[in-house]
């Protein structure tokens, strides 16, 4: 057991857990944040994203000690509240680029991250690159025409939110 | 009003998901809550020796392990199959037992043989791996012909050489006799690979045993809760059931693989009792693939006839189904009354005969996934047209067009009457909008790209809304197959609908809503509907086979007929009117061509408070009703698929995907457009991506995302989705279901499409990179020898 | 996963001493195969030696070669790339973009953004995966891998399926190489794992010898190939590569593709990487 304290959607927090716990399991089982999904065992349905340190990485294939001091944002701190959503969650539901919901969280959290990098870069964010970028995210639900259509629509309202 | 029918309303139910608040079973957590994990069979076929578990019930944490023997010693009963098929012969199929936890004998790799309870997960699987089988392993057979095969390892005894049933449909001896004068003969051998579902969602349980109440609830991702628990009460005794509480909360996708009730609920709820601990089980993804019900794998051979004329004259298909290793919930209804009724497809044609036999292997059981048995039929009918047109030399737009039926109510020979559709306009619709006549061009200047660019048809035609109860009833069906609804209206005037319909994706929450927003004319933020819980909802069939538009929403409009009925009547009462005067518009009950009115919540107020209602009425405003409809019905429609593959490497780009659909009245445009893309990425993913590999012992070589191709993003295109409907006669609200057709159409039209583009009509699906780069070298090798 | 001792070491000398220190201790750096690898029971290591947080372990360096007669600048840098330097940081370094582009353009094909975000040069290297890109990378380059102990050059290097010349207690510190005259990559991704179907790395130094690396084919992990090598060293072009015949001996076969299928994409990949 070990102490692994972090920032978690802007609030320091600490538990003592396994060296074996994953950061997902800290997120989901520990602080109970269940927004965080679990999808796959081989780090490729992408349900598990959260941001850390600010970048994109799947929470299922790292330790939670790993991240210990890190600042990390899951998909429930990314609204600024209830009545208030990102940019990002808004054009998901504008544009229907969710069904059952159960990828949806890793989906925004792998979106707004290629939003930022992409805005960073200078590049643009055309639908060729979202489908690239999309590589470690499955649906089974959407067929995702409209995944795609809500990330071009959340990179437009995030550019000018 | 702008929420009703034919609005795109956005989902009520997405802000939830969104600020990842979604509620699905492996997010909650009970009081003293243990954990199980499953000892599986790592052998495909053996018999079981002893099994020891004194070393992992002494394991810290352990709270038990238990097997099936004790389990089948406390009365648990063996899972049962909910359609009986009658073979050729007039004898019932031959069922194999299948009991939660084997008993002597294993029968696929992941049978399970015993269940952990621990305070931990990990702890569980730790004690898991230290319990000793000690196994006689046996022959293997994992596919569906070689099973069939004299001298096959026999997986159960009741099942002779593991045939389940020899079943048959149509007119033998016509079919024989047209197929014998035609004029034009077309063969082709079929295999519809074998899928896996893969909802997002991993199946979890968490069940609980009140000992102060003898009482049971379990959560569980289920479409169907309501069968669930008569499954687990009536036939598996676990408890009876008003004893016995199902939650299927949020669920993360099925597409069938939710309906059926698994070992693992079973065993869970068993062990709950046997523990006196909330049991949790969590499926990971690997285990989704070794336990959740498989879908289609078929082999099939087809002959079909054509007069001089080019019309058919008649088609015989013979198909062997792989059921697996146990026949599941509705194993024997998927390759038989849900496939082979639709062997007529969209086509006037005489004579049809199939027989279909069921299958025993030493593989996952198979059961219905999206489209189930008509994905197979259409694969077969438009894979054989296609064929056809390119052996007659004629075009497959209009080789399809001239074999139309055109003319409802259209009997076919293999039990289905078609109610409506138009399917030339289908058709014309599609081809206008994939600019079918400037194909050639195109063709060429892919070609001059390097590229071999092909098109590709799919005319399907499905039959949703399985019904009406006491037909599926005289074809085996252990069920009714209707819906039912309960519509409250609370004493403010908001309304709750309770329905036995289950949302997993679908959007019931605003489309159910939007149907109420219509009839009574209020904002769908008034309206919430509740599912998904046998304590609140009376009963219900759930979600599978698109069944909830045209089955469940024409029970909840039942239920408002009687709720307005009666809004009526308190309105003519109060306001002192004819009840024939009286209109409900506006969120308000008026008097027509005066100003009298009362508004929504006056209604709600007078009928609970009753304090001013017409002598003799009951209270409150609370109606349900149970709808069986008369008729299945058809959803219909074309697909275009194009394509350019790159010789060199045999991968396959889906450059344009036409989708023109006849799903009759459509609710919400947006969210019926979200169901057609889900469907075809799952039918492309079929056609060219996904499979179920074994390997002689039975071993899956494709049990995780490494190795079984899901679809993802840059796999797939934009797709063109339209629709040109016809109202269906057979529900009130004239709706088909769209649910399934995404996945029924699409794969012919992808195969179409590629071997259109590299000249070669042996290629299976799924049509891989590697696959089509080989159906290519036969071409060259022919060339060359030529 | 089964239970594990996790430690963070502080540098180099550090994960050593502590590596040593464990019964079956193993460097944890982004852990992109090393945790599910965990998770699926198939590895169980009893400490975890966390090198990720290491900074003398990250970082790319591009030293220009001296300007020679007529050898522009750029050509022949010396590239140092940190062990625990992520697949992102490779493939959005600047320098490395002007001096070595293809490895920022391979880099930034690995897996997706997230893992890129965590999965690191040196734990890829050391894993040698049989169709992971770096190591053909390495070969083609003729890269030398840096130790806490020594220095190896990639030919010793990669020895077999998930196999390499390293020791227990031994910790890959950088990876050098020169930047190529010419070099490209041509990867056709497995269509379910997206590693490597077929990878093939060519470069030409500035030296002009030309090697050329393939990965995800061999039955035996990475390996050169000869004919390739031959035929590119005396005409770097896609021209020269239709005239070699890519025998499929050796070739791995699996539910994706059979061994004539890879020995057909070496080609056409060889063809992409000489035309990049």
């Amino acid at each position: 057991m070990t102490k692994i304290a972090m920032n978690v959607n802007g609030k320091a927090v600490s538990r003592e857990v396994p060296d074996n716990t994953l950061l997902v399991e800290y997120i989901r089982e520990h602080l109970r944040l269940t927004g965080t999904h679990v999808g796959c065992d081989t780090s490729q349905c992408g349900a598990c994203v959260v941001h850390v340190d600010g970048k994109a990485m799947k929470s299922c294939t790292m330790l939670a000690a790993a991240a210990e001091g890190a600042t990390v944002t899951t998909v429930e701190g990314l609204a600024a509240s209830k009545d208030e959503l990102h940019p990002m969650q808004i054009a998901f539901k504008d544009n229907h680029g969710l069904q059952c919901g159960f990828c949806t969280p890793g989906m925004i959290m792998s979106a707004t991250d290629m939003v930022e990098r992409y805005q960073a870069e200078g590049k643009e964010l055309t639908e060729e690159a979202i489908r690239h970028e999309l590589e470690g995210n499955i649906c089974r639900c959407t067929g995702y025409h409209n995944i795609v259509k809500s990330i071009q629509d959340g990179a437009s309202k995030m550019t000018n939110a | 009003m702008s929420e009703g029918i034919g609005a795109r309303v956005l989902r009520k139910e997405d802000k939830r998901f969104l600020l990842g608040k979604g509620r699905y079973t492996d997010d909650i957590v009970e009081p003293n809550q243990a954990y199980a994990a499953f000892v599986r069979s790592p052998h495909a076929h053996a018999t079981i020796k002893s099994i020891d578990s004194a070393a992992a019930s002494a394991m810290e944490g352990v709270e038990g392990v238990l097997t099936g023997p004790e389990l089948v010693a406390d009365g648990i009963g063996n899972i049962i199959c909910g359609w009986g098929v009658t073979s050729k012969d007039g004898t019932p199929m031959n069922m194999g037992a299948w009991s939660a936890l084997a008993t002597e004998k294993v029968r696929y790799v992941g049978d399970a043989v015993a269940i952990v309870v621990a305070d931990s997960p990990a702890a569980a699987k730790l004690a898991a791996e230290a319990v000793v089988v000690d196994y006689d392993v046996l022959p293997v057979v994992v596919n569906s012909v070689d099973a069939l095969e004299a001298g096959a390892p026999e997986i159960h005894e009741n099942a002779p050489g593991n045939l389940i049933f020899d079943w048959e449909i149509g007119n033998q001896e016509p079919t024989e006799a047209a197929l014998a004068s035609a004029e034009h003969i077309v063969e082709l051998d079929i295999v519809n690979n074998r899928l896996a579902p893969n909802p997002m969602e991993p199946r979890a349980a968490i069940a609980t045993f009140n000992e102060a109440e003898d009482h049971y609830t379990l959560y569980t991702t289920s479409q169907n809760p309501h069968v669930a628990r008569l499954v687990l009460s009536a036939f598996y005794n676990v408890a009876p059931e008003h004893k016995l509480r199902v939650i299927a909360p949020d669920v993360g996708g099925g597409f069938g693989s939710k309906i059926y009730i698994y070992p693992e609920e079973i065993a869970c709820l068993w062990a709950s009792m046997k523990t006196n601990r909330s049991v949790k089980w969590t499926s990971d993804r690997t285990e989704a693939f070794l336990t959740d019900a498989h879908g289609r794998d078929h082999v099939t051979t087809a002959k079909m006839g054509f007069d001089k004329n080019h019309k058919i004259v008649g088609l015989r298909v013979n198909t062997k189904a792989n059921l697996g290793a146990y026949m599941s919930l509705f194993s024997s209804a998927t390759p038989t009354y849900l496939y082979a009724t639709l062997l007529s497809g969209q086509y006037n044609i005489e004579n049809v005969y199939a027989d279909v036999q069921g299958v025993y292997t030493n593989t996952v059981p198979v059961d219905a996934y999206r489209g189930a048995g008509r994905p197979e039929a259409s694969y077969v009918m438009e894979r054989m047209m296609e064929t056809a047109a390119r052996q007659l030399g004629v075009d497959p737009a209009e080789l399809r067009a001239k074999n139309f039926v055109k003319e409802f109510p259209h009997q076919t020979p293999v039990i289905m009457a078609y109610d409506s559709g138009d399917f030339k306009a289908n058709q014309d619709q599609a081809m206008k909008a994939a600019d079918y006549k400037g194909f050639e061009k195109r063709r060429k200047e892919a070609a001059k790209r390097g590229k071999l660019r092909g098109i590709g048809f799919s005319n399907y035609i499905e039959a949703c809304g399985i019904a009406p109860s006491a037909a599926v009833g005289s074809l085996g069906a252990g069920v009714g197959l209707w819906e039912s609804a309960e519509v409250r209206v609370n004493p403010v005037g908001t309304i709750e609908i309770l329905t036995g319909s289950h949302s997993h994706g679908q959007g019931h929450e605003t489309t159910f809503a939007q149907l109420v927003s219509e009839r009574l004319d209020l904002p769908t933020d008034n309206i919430q509907i509740v599912h998904g819980d046998t304590d609140k909802v009376q009963f219900g069939m759930g979600t599978y086979g698109s069944r909830s538009g045209a089955v469940g929403m024409s029970a909840i409009s039942k239920a408002l007929d009687k709720v307005e009925a009666k809004v009526k009547k308190i309105g003519a009462h109060v306001l002192e009117a004819s009840e024939d005067d009286i209109v409900i518009e506006g969120g308000a009950v008026k008097v027509k061509g005066t100003d009298k009115q009362m508004l929504w919540h006056e209604v709600g107020l007078a009928a609970y408070t009753a304090h001013n209602i017409p002598e003799g009425m009951e209270p409150g405003l609370k109606e349900s009703a149970f709808y069986d409809p008369s008729n299945f019905t058809f959803p219909a429609g074309c697909y275009i698929c194009e394509v350019e593959v790159d010789p060199e490497t045999g991968t396959t780009d889906i450059v344009q995907f036409v989708a023109s659909d006849d799903f009759g009245t459509i609710i919400n445009p947006m969210i019926v457009e979200g169901q057609v893309h889900g469907g075809l990425a799952q039918g492309i993913g079929q056609a060219m991506l996904e499979g179920v590999v074994y390997d002689d012992d039975g071993q899956q070589l494709s049990a995780s995302y490494m190795d079984y191709t899901m679809p993802r993003a840059d796999d797939l295109p934009m797709y063109k989705v339209m629709h040109q409907s016809t109202e269906c006669p057979g529900n009130p609200l004239g709706m088909k279901g769209c649910g399934e057709a995404g996945a029924i159409g699409s794969p012919p039209a992808v195969i179409n499409a590629i071997t259109d583009a590299i000249g070669n009509n042996n290629l299976a699906m799924p049509a891989t990179p590697s696959a089509v780069w080989a159906a290519l070298q036969e071409v060259s090798a022919k060339t060359a020898a030529e | 996963m089964y239970t594990t001792k996790y430690h963070k070491a502080s540098d180099a000398a550090n994960a050593a001493s502590l590596l040593s220190g464990a019964q079956d201790g193993k460097i944890l750096a982004g852990g992109q195969t090393l945790v599910p690898t965990m998770k699926q029971r198939l590895a169980a290591p009893s400490d975890l030696v966390d090198i990720s947080g290491i900074d003398a372990l990250r970082g790319i360096t591009v030293t220009a070669r001296k300007k020679l007669g007529v050898l522009k600048a750029k050509d022949g840098a010396t590239i140092t790339i940190g062990a625990a330097t992520t697949h992102a940081e490779v493939a959005g370094n600047a320098d490395l973009a002007k001096a070595c582009p293809v490895i920022c353009g391979l880099a930034g094909e690995i897996g997706d953004p997230a893992v890129r975000h965590r999965g690191t040069i040196g734990g890829s290297v050391a894993n040698n995966d049989p169709a992971a890109d770096y190591p053909a990378a390495l070969m083609a380059l003729g890269a030398t891998i840096t130790t806490n102990q020594r220095s190896i050059s990639a030919d010793d290097f990669f020895t077999g399926l998930f196999a390499t010349a390293l020791n227990d207690g031994e910790i890959i510190t950088e990876i050098s190489f020169q930047a190529p005259a010419e070099g490209g990559y041509g990867k056709f991704p497995s269509p379910a794992s997206r590693y490597a179907m077929v990878g093939v790395f060519a470069a030409k130094s500035i030296d002009g010898d030309v090697r050329v690396a393939v990965t995800g084919a061999g039955d035996d992990g990475v390996f050169r190939h000869a004919g390739l090598e031959a035929a590119l060293a005396s005409n770097w072009s896609a021209d020269a590569v239709s005239g070699v015949d890519v025998s499929a001996d050796g070739l791995m076969s699996d539910i994706h593709g059979n061994a004539a299928y890879r020995a057909n994409l070496i080609g056409v990949m060889a063809k992409k990487a000489v035309s990049a």
